[in-house]
């Protein structure tokens, strides 16, 4: 059906998704920008035109090692955040998984108590727990590890990962689980054989949240690490601020690469994230 | 199966799977009991010895050792005017953060989601668009933000200059209103999305007879929105709030990069003092106090929310 719409309606409507694709892209462009331009351009005329590209920015980032930062040691902040994070979201997924079912399913004492308990801790902040927690890996030699950081992520990853996966667990009609069940299956092994393939999509958006989140955290990271044997991308990138203040040009190079894995990893699984958001939100 | 054919008695059980297994109630408690340990350890643990830690004369840079101290601590922050002066500006501050950037947040994401949710071409595209923010790591968003305000430098500057909106280069976060403004800016642009996301979700539910019928009745584009549009997307701007308030009052990231609390502690919230205070003057005992009572507060905000969530939902 077509529907007629008046002129300022339209024009209306144009002026607003202007207003919206501005808002939305214009930082993040310009980071990608101006990580492409020389730093002499960025510190006398940031919009001259032609501007003078290069990739010397990041040639930089991942080969100059004339301070702290450069070479082998933002390379090494990736390495740890991708260690550490995909290890919270593997533990987040296999153990919530598991929860999250006996939540969905399973009748037993004390269970609403319980899961909102679980709800309660991912909204604490992290003063909630950082100072114990420092304390305790100060005293277990932990600090600097990549393993004081999966346990800090564990904290808040493993109760949403429970919680989303609850929801989605619920949504699986119980029919096909109890037919499988009836050919013999255990609760495990339905639960393995049936409802986990049928839930692969929100397992998956699981570990995209999780990963997501655990990528981003920096709190945590910045105090537990003093080193580059586990400081991850968000710290390492926020020492830039400091040693190259104004080298910005390295500085959103730097955010660039930070950034790339997040910012495909959402725009591809789009679908997921939107729904995830939503049923783990708006079910709550 | 490989294994030996099980005696009978076995095999006359799988009809019915439970006699195999153990009573509901126990197989539930095995089936969360990794759970139970893993959050036991990481998260029930910590707190405890916060709490034990709260009680605590405990100053790092002073001594290795912790003394026992009944409430001095809590005492300090009731009844010491100094520290009860911190912490209820650090509260204040961190309130009108939140308040301020999780209306923003909710009237631009709102109205983004009301234009995503028209027919248009390219739409698709568009709503992909609002992802970015999204997906931006806080701390990058900070930086970049740094970068645009930079007194010297920074883009924003040469831009107004350029433009004749200013005739000298100011320093952005050099003033208190000015660096509490772009703290929250920049946080407004970052969970924007998330905001649009869900309001978006709620409103492509809608069935779309009641415009038709409203239209029909001659009800105009403000009445439908105040009329149908705003009652029907209730229960998503409720989960919406909750959510970003409870994410605005734990602000860190971009205090930590933006202003570093300052200038003179204009932005320095909540979790930005109990950082100061445990990790930069090691005041431990006196900072677990502080996140203690913090975290109490917030528990009780959060169940407030729970049980306003299901009132609603039952409504």
């Amino acid at each position: 059906m077509i529907r007629r719409h008046s002129p300022l309606r339209g024009l209306l409507l144009w002026i607003g998704l202007a207003v919206f694709a501005l808002f939305s892209i214009v930082p993040f462009a310009w980071m990608v920008i101006s990580s492409f331009i020389t730093k002499a351009q960025l510190l006398t005329d940031p919009f001259q035109f032609p501007p003078q590209i290069t990739f010397d920015n990041y040639v930089r980032l991942f080969t100059s090692a004339n301070d702290g930062i450069g070479s082998s040691n933002f390379l090494h902040s990736v390495l740890n955040s991708l260690v550490i994070c995909t290890i919270t979201t593997l533990i987040s997924l296999v153990v919530g998984s598991i929860g999250g079912y006996a939540f969905a399913r399973l009748r037993f004492p004390a269970k609403n108590a319980l899961l909102l308990f679980l709800l309660a801790i991912q909204f604490l902040p992290a003063v909630t727990i950082i100072i114990p927690m420092y304390l305790m890996g100060r005293w277990a030699h932990l600090l600097n590890t990549w393993w004081i950081l999966i346990f800090a992520y564990t904290s808040f990853a493993l109760p949403f990962a429970l919680w989303i996966l609850r929801g989605y667990f619920e949504s699986i009609p119980r029919s096909l689980e109890n037919a499988a069940r009836i050919d013999g299956c255990s609760r495990f092994g339905a639960f393995v054989k049936v409802v986990l393939p049928l839930a692969a999509p929100g397992l998956a958006a699981t570990a995209i949240f999780t990963f997501l989140n655990t990528w981003d955290e920096f709190f945590f990271a910045l105090i537990f690490t003093s080193d580059y044997s586990a400081k991850t991308i968000p710290v390492a990138l926020s020492e830039f601020t400091s040693r190259h203040s104004i080298d910005f040009g390295l500085l959103m190079a730097g955010g660039v690469v930070a950034n790339i894995l997040p910012v495909l990893i959402a725009l591809s699984m789009q679908r997921y994230i939107v729904r995830g958001l939503t049923a783990g939100g708006v079910k709550g | 199966m490989a294994r030996a054919a099980p005696p009978e008695p076995a095999r006359r059980s799988i009809g019915s799977p439970s006699a195999r297994e153990l009573p509901e109630g126990q197989l539930a408690y095995l089936f969360i009991a990794p759970t139970l340990l893993i959050v036991g350890a990481v998260f029930v643990w910590p707190v405890l010895y916060s709490l034990w830690l709260s009680f605590n004369r405990y100053n790092l840079s002073a001594s290795p050792k912790a003394t026992f101290a009944w409430f001095h601590n809590y005492q300090l922050i009731f009844t010491d005017s100094f520290y009860r002066s911190d912490v209820l500006q650090t509260t204040g501050r961190t309130l009108e953060f939140t308040v301020i950037s999780v209306v923003t947040e909710l009237v631009l994401g709102l109205a983004f989601a009301l234009l995503l949710n028209e027919e248009f071409r390219g739409r698709t595209v568009l709503r992909s668009v609002l992802i970015i923010p999204y997906a931006m790591l806080t701390i990058s968003n900070g930086l970049v933000w740094d970068y645009i305000l930079d007194p010297t430098y920074g883009t924003l500057n040469v831009i107004l200059q350029r433009w004749g909106f200013i005739q000298d280069y100011q320093n952005w976060l050099g003033t208190p209103n000015g660096a509490m403004g772009w703290i929250i800016a920049a946080d407004v642009w970052k969970t924007t999305p998330f905001m649009t996301i869900i309001l978006l979700a709620s409103l492509q539910t809608f069935p779309a007879n009641v415009y038709k019928a409203a239209e029909v009745d001659g009800a105009g584009v403000l009445k439908r929105f105040w009329t149908i549009t705003l009652p029907l997307l209730r229960p998503a701007i409720l989960v919406a709030l909750v959510l970003r308030t409870l994410g605005a009052f734990r602000v860190y990231d971009i205090v930590y990069v933006l202003t570093s609390g300052g200038p003179a502690g204009a932005t320095n919230v909540l979790s930005y003092y109990i950082y100061q205070q445990a990790f930069v003057d090691f005041h431990i005992g006196y900072a677990s106090a502080v996140a203690y009572l913090t975290t109490v507060a917030m528990v009780i905000v959060i169940l407030v929310y729970l049980w306003l969530l299901r009132s609603d939902s039952q409504a």
